[in-house]
């Protein structure tokens, strides 16, 4: 155990390396440059065996990543914004074809107006492409599940491609103290990859058939049965990664709601604030809570309807705008998930942080006091609350 | 073959992944079908003109008359608009 300053960027890279990866390809793009110089470093200064393909475009970057992870080759890409919108056909081909493939993503607003600073608009903006998606907190959360997320992409139950979520800036360039696992405890833990099928020339397969309405839609059904063995597969390998490394992973973790009357649910970085705030109201006697969900897609419903069970209100913090929807998608996904649940919390969406706008511990502690407040009216006084907005 | 006929997802290989060469033969094609040619075999002179023109080769020669092969006749009706007999009406598919 090596405790190591990197940002989050370099975190994921590291964890890249140690992974043994076979093939990058990547175009760079603020805020995950810092990922792909990192790896391109280590490749230049022999630190390691992959081939590196420099591509003029994320769009030919995942394609790389596509053609390469069906030869059987472990594949890691990254990507933003613009980039991951750029990769958008792409994303639904790996996911068609039952890829293993990992991609950081940092999380980064999109145009326009331009702007480089966090928000979860670019994920949020792909979410149905058949991707697994896990969203981080911090530098070490983007290390640990970067060596995760190759063991459930590859997983025989699984086959497809993961994205590690991590707050653009917030998360990828601020440095902080990440424990680091030695080289062959990551390397045993992760393995190589043992493909199901790959190309050979020897052995000839097709990929990518045309299947037209007779087929089509049972390989669409194909892919929900692969993520519905996601949840297992993840518990099962984030044990593997406690007994490995001795920190503990899973679909969401949960502060204070043993017996929280109100609590927030978000996604990243934004859950370390919460929970600072709800530790200083707690103090106070008020009882709150916080939900951070690891794995957004496959959205956990099962975990999500027992961990809000008790509680009566919930402000749900959505980092991104669906546009023409009522609520923003996370809040729209918790929505579904409890509308079968019979005198089911109260629920009201948070728009909070677009293009990088700060949230603040002041901000979060307002929100507890309006979910405090529902929690004992049982009225929702406003149901999207957009958050520091100027009027 | 109705599509309830085929096999249901769990039986289908993971991605549509074909992992035997060759099996195009397996894919009939006949079932894009709409309209059925159906062939009057008093009218027919086995001309072949309809065997010329079929761009599925689903026309097979007989000794007096041609028989369509259905597995693989699309039905784009080519053969009827040929035939100098009109000696092939085309039929709509049962519904």
């Amino acid at each position: 155990m090596t405790v190591m300053g990197m940002t989050g960027d370099e975190a994921v890279a590291h964890a890249a390396k140690q992974s043994k990866v076979d093939i990058v390809a990547a175009y760079p793009i603020t805020p995950q440059t810092i990922i792909v110089e990192r790896f391109s470093k280590y490749v230049a200064d022999g630190e390691v065996q992959t081939g590196y393909v420099c591509v003029e475009s994320e769009h030919s970057a995942l394609s790389a990543c596509i053609g390469s992870s069906l030869t059987g080759a472990r594949v890691f890409t990254a990507t933003s914004s613009q980039g991951l919108a750029l990769m958008h056909e792409m994303l639904y081909i790996a996911s068609g074809l039952r890829l293993p493939i990992v991609m950081g993503v940092a999380n980064r607003a999109l145009s326009a107006p331009i702007n480089i600073h966090g928000d979860h608009s670019d994920m949020m903006g792909s979410r149905d492409c058949g991707w697994i998606q896990i969203y981080v907190e911090n530098a070490q959360e983007a290390y640990d599940w970067t060596i995760q997320a190759f063991k459930i992409a590859e997983d025989y139950e699984v086959q497809l491609p993961v994205s590690v979520n991590l707050d653009g800036f917030i998360i990828t360039h601020c440095v902080e103290g990440v424990d680091v696992a030695e080289d062959d405890v990551v390397a045993k833990f992760v393995q190589t990859r043992k493909p199901l099928f790959k190309l050979d020339p020897q052995k000839p397969v097709t990929v990518g058939a045309l299947c037209f309405t007779d087929y089509y839609y049972e390989f669409k059904r194909q892919q929900v049965d692969a993520l519905s063995h996601v949840n297992a597969v993840l518990n099962r390998i984030a044990k593997e990664y406690k007994d490995a490394t001795g920190r503990s992973y899973g679909i969401l973790d949960a502060y204070g709601m043993e017996d929280a009357e109100a609590a927030v649910l978000c996604l990243g970085s934004t859950a370390g604030t919460a929970r600072e705030v709800a530790r200083k109201l707690r103090a106070q006697g008020k009882k709150v809570g916080v939900v951070k969900i690891w794995l957004y897609r496959p959205f956990p419903v099962d975990e999500i309807k027992a961990v809000l069970k008790n509680v009566k209100a919930v402000a749900v913090l959505d980092r991104a705008i669906s546009f023409g929807a009522q609520y923003g998608a996370l809040c729209s996904d918790v929505v579904s998930a409890l509308h079968t649940v019979d005198n089911g919390p109260r629920i009201f969406n948070v728009i909070f942080g677009l293009g990088g706008r700060d949230i603040k511990p002041s901000d979060i502690e307002l929100i507890f006091n309006q979910a405090l407040e529902t929690a004992r009216s049982g009225v929702v006084k406003e149901e999207t609350v957009f958050l520091g907005v100027r009027e | 073959m109705s599509s309830d006929e085929k096999p249901g997802w769990k039986k289908l290989p993971m991605a549509a992944t074909i992992a035997e060469p060759g099996s195009s033969l397996k894919y009939k094609t006949g079932d894009w079908r709409a309209f059925r040619p159906v062939v009057d075999e008093a009218k027919c002179v086995n001309c072949l003109l309809c065997w010329i023109y079929c761009p599925d080769s689903a026309i097979a020669r007989r000794e007096k008359t041609i028989a369509v092969n259905y597995d693989y006749c699309k039905g784009c009706g080519i053969c009827a608009h040929e035939c100098p007999k009109q000696a092939i009406k085309m039929e709509e598919e049962q519904k």
